[in-house]
């Protein structure tokens, strides 16, 4: 590393504070003009606790519908993001993605079935959370039971096989699905999107998705080992499995959460951990504030473009993958430092 | 044609009767033996039998429309049912099969299924375009089935009505289901002629549990917002499709009424701040739209708007249309969907109605 210690301590405050300010930006943007004047009056006063004046109409659009998507964006991009650089570090696999185990398609297939029987919007949310923590405890259970393979390989194709077991039910479900009704809202769920977060999911989600957090920064310096091989981590003294079965727990923890209000947003949780490892390299007490803000941010950047372009909404899962794809190979032709 | 459609013996009673029929029939198709040819909406000649027992629907516009013309030769429906749906059909229909569909939103049938029910001919309601034109093409020339589309506008649904009599041998039927529907779309230009441009509400479709899913202007979806004069807020190009937009969107679009499809959304919107800023939330205009047996704004696009329209005029413009809708719909209950509502069943119909 050519980069001092010292100025690295600083970097994660450097970002978070570049972070704000992109909030803040992001919060003066939307399809109704507000400017970044009453934005910050507006944000001032709320924050000084001053509820006496009835809310306008610019009022409830920055409270009620921006700052939920601002935050949203941030917490679900940092959290698919995160959870992609622990996994990527735990199976040693750059194709890991936070779905490798089966989360993503555990939690749609949660959500397609209170979808489909027409179950209230928290009902769904609370289905796909669900859905997706037990697919992945489904792939440990399979795992524990077969032992006498390499512990990180079964673990991924129990995985892929319990994705593809999801996937196959929630084409079932489509067929029968009423076609105007329904199919719309489930395709639109497995496309992702951010538009009717509310506050209250917020605060219903946030301590999974710290808890998760909290856990994987604890251990950060435990997954650096671990990413150079199970041997060199039992040289050390480390409980492979402990360990890697926390990290499991705290990634889908975090990515059940964020799948939850958000349906499936792709691509994030993939790439965003390896530019993070091109900035930061493969020290995961570096990599995983690095992967916090760069997929906050990058979500945030998406899904203000996804809100605020055109009349409609473009569905997040198109343009993660529109924004990010050549944003990506750039950095990929560009880089010199290898993982 | 060729002889690929001879794929099931007739028997000589059948055949004779088949050609007493054709011979009895009137109109401009031309006829060979018990075989004759029509044209259908997408201006394709089709041979189709001059006797015609089962019917495959393509997609769920077609269903209904069936149905509505001649229930007893529906072979299956196109869309899922529910119980309460199927509590306001007549018995035989309510036990029809889910049999896919070949049209619409991504297909379920198989072509194999399809030959399986042995139809006479598959029917396709809908939007007449190079798509559906190529895949009706398709299908018949894999099956060996007659395969014909008919325009579904919200507009034509007469003419259709008309159209499917004589296709599937029930012209009398046809004509007098025609007039009926031609009967109340008369009765609605006639009363929007009279509301000034500048009382017709700009209309907001809210789908989807969120409401945040809608029909844009030239959707076939949303059409029935403009035949009752009223200004769909969802105009963009390009303009056809249901794509999902922002609550912010809806704020800019300002509607004066919302029509909402999902009870979901009419219950959630109550205590939020963002949606009470809409002027038709704050002005207690948003609407929820009847389901049974089918929905009366969309789902399916077909024959069930009709009484959708009426309705949805009544929401729109209350004073021109106040009359009490009750009678209207009963009969037409019983007209097209061969139920008779008694006065219990009308009630809870209704209830989803007055209820918001």
């Amino acid at each position: 590393m050519s980069r001092s210690e010292s100025s690295w301590r600083f970097a994660p405050l450097w970002g978070a504070l570049a972070l704000l300010g992109l909030a803040f930006v992001s919060l003066s943007l939307g399809r109704l003009g507000i400017d970044p004047g009453e934005v910050l009056a507006v944000s001032l006063r709320r924050l000084a606790g001053d509820f006496t004046e009835a809310p306008s109409r610019a009022e409830i659009v920055l409270w009620n519908v921006r700052l939920p998507r601002v935050l949203a964006a941030v917490s679900v991009g940092a959290a698919l993001s995160a959870a992609g650089a622990a996994y990527q570090g735990l199976f040693h696999n750059p194709l890991a993605a936070p779905d490798v185990l089966g989360v993503s398609a555990g939690a749609s297939l949660g959500a397609m079935l209170g979808l489909f029987f027409s179950l209230p919007v928290a009902a769904v949310q609370g289905l796909a959370f669900a859905g997706g923590l037990s697919a992945v405890a489904v792939v440990q259970a399979i795992a524990a039971l077969v032992r006498q393979r390499d512990p990180a390989l079964v673990l991924v194709l129990a995985g892929v096989a319990v994705s593809s077991l999801c996937g196959a039910t929630i084409s079932l479900i489509k067929l029968l699905a009423d076609p105007y009704t329904q199919l719309p809202t489930m395709t639109y769920w497995m496309l992702g999107s951010l538009g009717a977060v509310t506050l209250h999911d917020l605060t219903v989600t946030m301590p999974a998705l710290v808890a998760g957090v909290v856990v994987m920064t604890l251990l950060r310096w435990r997954l650096t080992v671990l990413s150079f091989g199970d041997e060199d981590a039992r040289a050390v003294g480390l409980d492979v499995a402990w360990l890697r079965g926390v990290f499991i727990a705290a990634a889908t923890l975090v990515t059940a959460a964020a799948v939850s209000i958000s349906g499936v947003i792709g691509w994030i949780g993939l790439v965003i951990p390896h530019v993070a490892r091109l900035v930061a390299g493969p020290d995961f007490s570096r990599l995983l504030p690095v992967a916090l803000l760069l997929g906050g941010a990058f979500l945030l950047v998406v899904d203000t473009l996804a809100r605020s372009v055109m009349d409609i909404e473009i569905p997040l899962g198109i343009l993660t993958a529109v924004v990010g794809a050549p944003f990506f190979l750039f950095l990929l032709a560009r880089g010199e430092r290898g993982w | 044609m060729d002889e690929r459609f001879e794929y099931r013996p007739m028997n000589g009673r059948l055949l004779a009767l088949a050609a007493i029929g054709a011979l009895l029939l009137g109109g401009l198709a031309a006829r060979d033996g018990d075989r004759r040819v029509v044209t259908d909406s997408a201006g394709r000649h089709v041979e189709i039998p001059a006797r015609v027992e089962r019917v495959f629907a393509a997609g769920a516009p077609a269903s209904v429309a069936v149905y509505v013309v001649a229930p007893e030769t529906l072979l299956g429906w196109a869309l899922p049912l529910s119980e309460s749906q199927r509590a306001y059909l007549t018995p035989q229909a309510a036990d029809l099969q889910l049999r896919g569909r070949l049209t619409g939103r991504s297909n379920t049938a198989s072509l194999e299924s399809v030959i399986a029910t042995r139809p006479d001919l598959i029917v396709d309601v809908g939007e007449v375009d190079d798509t559906y034109v190529s895949l009706a093409d398709q299908v018949q020339r894999q099956t060996g089935i007659p395969y014909l589309i008919v325009a579904g506008r919200l507009d034509r649904t007469p003419q259709m009505l008309a159209t499917l009599g004589d296709w599937l041998g029930r012209p009398e039927r046809g004509r007098e289901l025609s007039e009926r529907a031609e009967a109340i779309l008369a009765d609605l230009r006639a009363g929007i002629a009279e509301i000034s441009p500048d009382r017709r509400p700009r209309v907001y479709l809210a789908r989807g549990p969120s409401g945040l899913e809608t029909s844009l202007s030239g959707s076939i979806n949303a059409e029935l917002i403009e035949l009752l004069g009223a200004t769909n807020v969802a105009e963009t190009t390009p303009a056809t499709g249901n794509p999902q937009v922002s609550i912010e969107q809806i704020l800019h679009w300002s509607p004066d009424v919302i029509l909402a499809l999902d009870p979901r959304f009419v219950a959630a919107i109550r205590d939020d701040a963002a949606w009470r800023s809409v002027p038709a939330v704050r002005n207690g205009r948003v609407y929820l739209a009847p389901e049974l047996p089918f929905g009366w704004i969309d789902a399916p696009p077909s024959v069930n708007r009709l009484l959708g329209a009426r309705w949805a005029a009544g929401v729109l413009y209350r004073d021109r249309f106040s009359d009490d809708i009750r009678p209207l719909v009963r009969d037409f209950f019983s007209r097209f969907y061969h139920v008779e509502l008694d006065p219990e069943r009308l009630g809870r119909l209704l209830d989803s109605i007055h209820g918001h």
